[in-house]
C-alpha cells in the first residue's frame, strides 16, 4: 500500500498530466498550422484552406490523415536506421522540452529549478533531427542542406544564450515559474504605478526581446531564415528523400519548436501567465488564456514575418549572428550586470 | 543526499537503467563498423551520463554536460566524421593489433580512478578533502553553490581556463586563415550607403550609336 501512494499514484499523476499536455499541444499545433496558412493566403489574397470543415477549420486532421496512410519510401541507398531515427528525433525533442514550460501558476508537468537551462539544452539537441536525416539520405541536396543548418542552428544559439544570460542576470534564478513571478515588479512599479505590462521585461531589456526573436526564427529555420529547405537551391533540404508519417513528423517537430520559442518569449519577456493590467477585471481570467494569448500573438507575428520579408542570403545571414548579434548581445549581458550591480540587487 | 548513502528503490532502479545504458552505449562506440553510428552512440552515453547526474541531484551540471558537450562539441564531431573520407573498414582491419595498447591504457586509467576514489585507504589525510559537503538542496540551489565557490575561491582557475580556450581559438584560427589576392569582398557599409544618384547614370544615347 505504501508502495502504491509514494511511487504508483505520483507516476500515474505524472502521466496523466503529460498526456494532457501533449494532447492540447498537439491540437494546438493543428490550428497553428491552419492559422499560419490562412495568415500567409490573406496577405497574399487568397483564400487558404476552406473546403474542409468551416472555413477549412478541420484541414490540418485532413492532411495528418493523408501523411499516415501514405507509403513511406526510403531510398536504397539511405543509411535505414538513422533515416528513420531522425524524424523522431526533432519530433520527441521538441515535446520533451515542454515539460518544464509552466502554462499557468503550478502548471508545469516537471517544475525545476533549472528549467530554462533544461529547454536551452533541449532545444540545441534539435539541429541533431536534422544533421542525421541529411547524412542518412546519402544524397546530395539533403546533405548540404543539413550542413548549412547545423552551422545556422549553432550560430544562432550563442545569441539566444546570451539574451537569456541577461534575462537571468536580471531574475537571479533558473526557474522558469520565478522568471515570471519576478515580472510582478518592474519599472511600471517603480514609478509607483500597479503592476501592468509595464513591468515585464520586453520594455526593460527591449533590443534584447528583439534580438531574440530574430534568433528564434533563425533557430527554428523559419523564414526569412528558411536557408535550410530553401526550395530554388535545395528542393527541401534534409526533408528532400523523406515522405509519409516520417515528414509529417519533421513538420510536426518544426512547428512545436517554433511554438516552444514563442512560449518561451512569453515566459522571458511577456510575463508567462500573468494578466497584462494586474487588477479586477483581468485577474479573473486565469493565467493559461493570458498564456495561450501570448503566444498566439508571438506566432501572429512569426506567420507576418514570413509573408513580408525575403529570404536571406546564407552570408548576410551568418554576418547577422556573428558579428551583429553576438556583440550586441555580449554588450548587453555586461552592461545589464553593471546596472544591477549599481542598483544593487533589485530586479529591473 | 548524505554523503556515501547507497540509492534505493525507484531512483535505483534508474540508476541501473542509466548506468547499463551508458555502458553499453559506450562499448557500442567502440564496436560499431560505421563511424557516424560510433558518434551517435557516444551522443547516447552523454545522455546518459547526464541523466545519472540529475540522479545525485547535480542538476547543473547535467544540463552544461547535455548543452556543452551534446550540442556543441558532439555536433563538431559529427561534422568532421560526416566529411571524412577515408575507407574505414580498412582501418577496422588492424583492430586486434591495437588491442593490447588499449587495454593497457585502459587499465592504467582504472588503476588511477581506483587509487583517486579510495583515497581514504591510501592516504587518510586526503578523505577530508573529498568528502566536500554537498549543501542541502532546500538551503541553497546547486547553481548558486557552484557559483559561490567558482567565482570566488577559484576564479584565478576560471579565468585561467578561459584564456587557455581563447588562445586555442586564437590558433585555430591562425592556422586556417589565408590572406589572398584578389578576393572580391562585400563592403556592407558601402552597399547599405548607395543612393540612385550614386547607383544609376542616366545617358543620352543617340540613335545608330553605342554609348
Amino acid at each position: 500500500m505504501e508502495f502504491f501512494t509514494t511511487w504508483v499514484l505520483p507516476a500515474l499523476i505524472i502521466i496523466g498530466q503529460s498526456l494532457l499536455l501533449l494532447v492540447a499541444l498537439l491540437v494546438f499545433t493543428a490550428f497553428i498550422l491552419y492559422a499560419d496558412r490562412k495568415i500567409w493566403a490573406a496577405v497574399m489574397l487568397r483564400r487558404g484552406p476552406n473546403v474542409v470543415g468551416p472555413w477549412g477549420l478541420l484541414q490540418s486532421f485532413a492532411d495528418l490523415l493523408k501523411f499516415v496512410f501514405k507509403e513511406p519510401i526510403i531510398p536504397a541507398g539511405a543509411n535505414k536506421g538513422v533515416f528513420l531515427l531522425a524524424p523522431l528525433v526533432s519530433g520527441v525533442l521538441a515535446l520533451a522540452a515542454w515539460a518544464v514550460v509552466p502554462v499557468s501558476e503550478g502548471w508545469a508537468v516537471a517544475s525545476i529549478n533549472v528549467g530554462i537551462l533544461y529547454v536551452f539544452a533541449i532545444s540545441s539537441l534539435e539541429v541533431y533531427g536534422v544533421i542525421m536525416a541529411g547524412w542518412a539520405s546519402n544524397s546530395k541536396y539533403p546533405f548540404l542542406g543539413a550542413l548549412r543548418s547545423a552551422a545556422q542552428m549553432v550560430s544562432y544559439e550563442v545569441s539566444i544564450g546570451f539574451v537569456m544570460v541577461t534575462v537571468l542576470l536580471a531574475v537571479g534564478s533558473l526557474d522558469l515559474s520565478k522568471i515570471v513571478l519576478s515580472q510582478t515588479d518592474g519599472l511600471g512599479t517603480r514609478l509607483g504605478l500597479p503592476n501592468t505590462f509595464l513591468d515585464w521585461h520586453w520594455l526593460a531589456l527591449f533590443p534584447m526581446f528583439i534580438i531574440f526573436f530574430i534568433s528564434a526564427l533563425a533557430e527554428t529555420n523559419r523564414p526569412p531564415f528558411d536557408l535550410v529547405e530553401a526550395e530554388a537551391e535545395l528542393v527541401a533540404g534534409h526533408m528532400v528523400e523523406y515522405s509519409s508519417t516520417p515528414y509529417m513528423l519533421f513538420m510536426l517537430g518544426e512547428y512545436i519548436a517554433i511554438l516552444l520559442m514563442c512560449a518561451l518569449m512569453t515566459v522571458l519577456f511577456l510575463g508567462g501567465w500573468l494578466p497584462p493590467l494586474n487588477f479586477a477585471p483581468f485577474t479573473w481570467v486565469p493565467g493559461v488564456v493570458w498564456f495561450v494569448l501570448k503566444l498566439s500573438l508571438l506566432f501572429f507575428m512569426i506567420a507576418m514575418v514570413k509573408t513580408f520579408v525575403p529570404r536571406y542570403r546564407y552570408d548576410q545571414l551568418m554576418r547577422l549572428g556573428w558579428k551583429v548579434f553576438l556583440p550586441i548581445s555580449l554588450a548587453m549581458v555586461v552592461i545589464t550586470a553593471f546596472v544591477l550591480k549599481l542598483l544593487e540587487g533589485g530586479a529591473a | 543526499m548524505e554523503q556515501g548513502a547507497l540509492l534505493t528503490g525507484i531512483p535505483a532502479a534508474f540508476f541501473y537503467l542509466f548506468a547499463l545504458i551508458a555502458v553499453a552505449a559506450a562499448l557500442m562506440v567502440v564496436a560499431s563498423r560505421n563511424p557516424v553510428h560510433s558518434v551517435l552512440y557516444l551522443i547516447l552515453t552523454f545522455f546518459n551520463a547526464s541523466a545519472l547526474f540529475v540522479l545525485t541531484g547535480a542538476e547543473f551540471l547535467a544540463m552544461i554536460l547535455l548543452i556543452v558537450y551534446v550540442g556543441a562539441v558532439a555536433v563538431l564531431f559529427l561534422f568532421v566524421v560526416m566529411m571524412l573520407d577515408i575507407d574505414f573498414a580498412e582501418l577496422r582491419t588492424g583492430l586486434l593489433q591495437y588491442a593490447p595498447i588499449g587495454a593497457l591504457v585502459g587499465l592504467v586509467l582504472l588503476a588511477e580512478l581506483v587509487i583517486v576514489l579510495g583515497g581514504a585507504s591510501f592516504g587518510p589525510e586526503t578523505a577530508s578533502v573529498i568528502a566536500q559537503p554537498i549543501p542541502d538542496l532546500s538551503i541553497r540551489e546547486n547553481t548558486a553553490a557552484l557559483g559561490d565557490v567558482l567565482y570566488t575561491e577559484y576564479v584565478f582557475f576560471f579565468q585561467l581556463a578561459g584564456l587557455v580556450l581563447l588562445v586555442a581559438m586564437i590558433g585555430a584560427i591562425v592556422l586556417t586563415l589565408h590572406h589572398r589576392e584578389g578576393v572580391k569582398r562585400q563592403n556592407i557599409s558601402r552597399q547599405v550607403a548607395r543612393t540612385p544618384e550614386t547607383a544609376i547614370e542616366v545617358v543620352e544615347v543617340e540613335s545608330g550609336k553605342g554609348i
